[in-house]
């Protein structure tokens, strides 16, 4: 086998052993899906009657702001998928297996790959729930399935690079408490963008912060594909950010992957 | 002068070829210039006191830490130059469990198979053939939380074993576990050998290296103080010697005047006179009482253990017996 067979086979398995465990330990899953859609339920209908009239439009109000919002929630919660990728590694660290792997004779990085790709998946099946519960409380997206399926592109492609974070975070973190802590500014910081509220409303120091963030193209590009706003250059530069982030989030992993400690 | 090596005699393979290691952590030396010769297809226990660089050694070994200094060679492969070669070589077993907590018995077997790319059909009967071998069938489809202490050791080696390695490091392989377990684990490390691996265990049991270990080495400070079987060991402490229990004080006081040596002790009434514990002194010491009409009440001989040279050698007293 070659090189790249090999690290394909053995993060092929990495994978099947990460799944497993996430359907065996349910709660971290569980958790990471349920905390957008409480964030959901609280923007539309807390905050959704009057941070939707603010939008401008004539017939604006809840209904309109449950379509504005849902983008935003969706980003959420990926970054909520990372923080559960960051505290899933930081577990796996503390247990004896993964000195085994350091032992066996297997491509290196498909410990870290099987929990990135994990990751990815566990998110986007709770995004599906997201979505689902999104549809329930009148998200009315009227995307083509070629939109859709650019969508999941899309929430794949900043799930993978959150994922290649939060598990380089886990693993410079000592303990699962600080791994748990440390993503959350990336919880934060799509509220500092164009996710719940338009960047026009924010104050002109704000507003460019929140303009150039990484989140900020993401959300547009859902927005667009999702319920037809304009993209514009967004994809591209959303594209851009994600891989940026990935490649450092990977050279970070790898780095302190190979530093830890032993045992 | 040291003469040039013997060219002509059959070469003996050491499986695990070490000169000159050292492994520091800050200003501490861990491993201090240690040297190491494992033949083939015996076992080596690493004897030594908590901090003696025993776990460091079985780390740096199975390529879980960079050594700062030394050549290290493993089933023949260098350890700095092929760790990939070395690493499909070799198994260790921990003295903390290297099992996944969450999947049961039998996938965590399954997944050594799998990262050994045996195929689906291969990798099956071979978990299931260790799960046999390791008594762990009713166990197999539970996981690991469930076990005892010997089963999840033996469920850890044979995950070690699914790749059938050259060289086994097991790593204080029967701390924390009971007799039973124990010696249970012992019957499968003797196994292994039979089928021509090579174990370097690390005990602090001496009992353990004396049953087990074709060859001992005591390590302490980093390097190794002595080296050799457990009767080479043993030969190292002065000699063994003769204890004699009487009636009472006047017989110990009249075998002490006939015998000339010894220390008598009043309170317990025992003489102990120092010899070489072969059977031509006992005999010489006997036929001496007998002249001397003296009859002890009874007589035991003590033969130095693996305890004494280990105080010997390290100033400290053994740090654990085994627990029964």
């Amino acid at each position: 086998m070659t090189t790249l067979g090999l690290t394909l086979t053995d993060s092929a398995t990495m994978l099947r052993r990460n799944l497993r465990r996430a359907v065996r330990y349910p709660g971290l899953t569980v958790i990471v899906a349920a905390l957008p859609i409480v964030f959901l339920l609280l923007f539309v209908y807390v905050f959704g009657g009057t941070l939707g009239a603010g939008l401008g439009d004539p017939s604006g109000g809840r209904a309109e702001y449950v379509t504005y919002v849902v983008p935003g929630i969706l980003v959420l919660a990926i970054t909520g998928g990372a923080q559960g990728t960051a505290i899933g590694i930081a577990m796996d660290m503390t247990e004896g297996i993964i000195a085994r792997f350091r032992t066996m004779s297997i491509a290196r990085a498909s410990v870290l790959t099987g929990h990135v790709v994990g990751a990815v998946i566990q998110t986007l099946v709770g995004l599906a729930l997201v979505v689902a519960v999104a549809l329930l409380v009148g998200f009315r997206p009227d995307a083509n399935a070629l939109e859709w399926a650019a969508a999941v592109g899309v929430l794949t492609v900043t799930s993978f690079a959150l994922s290649w974070l939060s598990v380089a975070m886990g693993l410079w973190t000592r303990t699962v408490e600080a791994a748990s802590n440390l993503p959350m500014p990336l919880m934060l910081l799509p509220f500092f963008g164009s996710g719940f509220v338009p960047v026009e409303s924010m104050p002109g120091w704000l507003r460019s912060f929140a303009e150039h963030q990484p989140f900020t193209p993401v959300n547009e590009t859902l927005r667009g594909l999702l319920t037809g706003t304009a993209i514009g250059s967004s994809a591209v530069v959303a594209v851009a950010w994600c891989a940026g982030i990935s490649l450092i989030g990977y050279l970070w992993a790898r780095a302190n992957y190979e530093r830890r400690p032993a045992r | 002068m040291r003469g040039t090596a013997v060219t002509d005699a059959i070469p003996v393979t050491d499986a695990i070829a070490v000169s000159g290691l050292r492994k520091a952590f800050g200003p501490k030396a861990v491993l201090d210039g240690l040297d190491l010769a494992v033949p083939e297809g015996t076992i080596y226990a690493l004897l030594g006191p908590n901090g003696a660089g025993k776990t460091t050694t079985v780390d740096v070994l199975s390529t879980l830490l960079p050594a700062d200094a030394g050549e290290v060679r493993i089933a023949g492969h260098d350890l700095r130059r092929e760790p990939d070669a070395v690493r499909a070589a070799i198994a260790l077993t921990g003295q903390f469990s290297a099992v996944d907590t969450l999947l049961t018995g039998a996938e965590n077997l399954r997944l050594m198979a799998d990262l050994h790319h045996l195929g689906r059909e291969e990798g099956r009967r071979r978990a299931a053939e260790l799960l046999e071998r390791f008594d762990l069938v009713d166990a197999a489809d539970r996981p690991p939380v469930t076990y005892s202490g010997g089963m999840r050791r033996r469920l850890d080696l044979a995950m070690g074993l699914m790749a059938r390695p050259r060289v086994v490091f097991l790593d204080e392989p029967t701390t924390g576990l009971d007799p039973r377990s124990r010696r249970a684990m012992w019957d499968v490390v003797r196994d292994l050998v039979a089928d021509g691996v090579t174990i370097l265990l690390t005990t602090q049991y001496l009992e353990e290296a004396d049953s087990l270990a074709d060859r001992i080495g005591v390590l302490d400070g980093g390097r190794l103080v002595a080296e050799g079987t457990a009767d080479e060991l043993k030969r190292l402490v002065p000699g063994s010697s003769v204890r004699l229990r009487f009636p009472d004080p006047a017989g110990l006081e009249r075998a002490a005047r006939a015998l000339g040596a010894g220390t008598a002790d009043p309170a317990t009434l025992v003489l102990e006179v120092p010899g070489d514990g072969s059977v031509a002194a006992l005999r010489a010491l006997l036929d001496r009482l007998d002249d001397a009409g003296v009859e002890a009440a009874d007589l035991t001989v003590h033969t130095p253990d693996l305890d004494d040279v280990f105080l010997a050698l390290t100033g400290r007293p053994a740090p654990g017996e085994v627990p029964s």
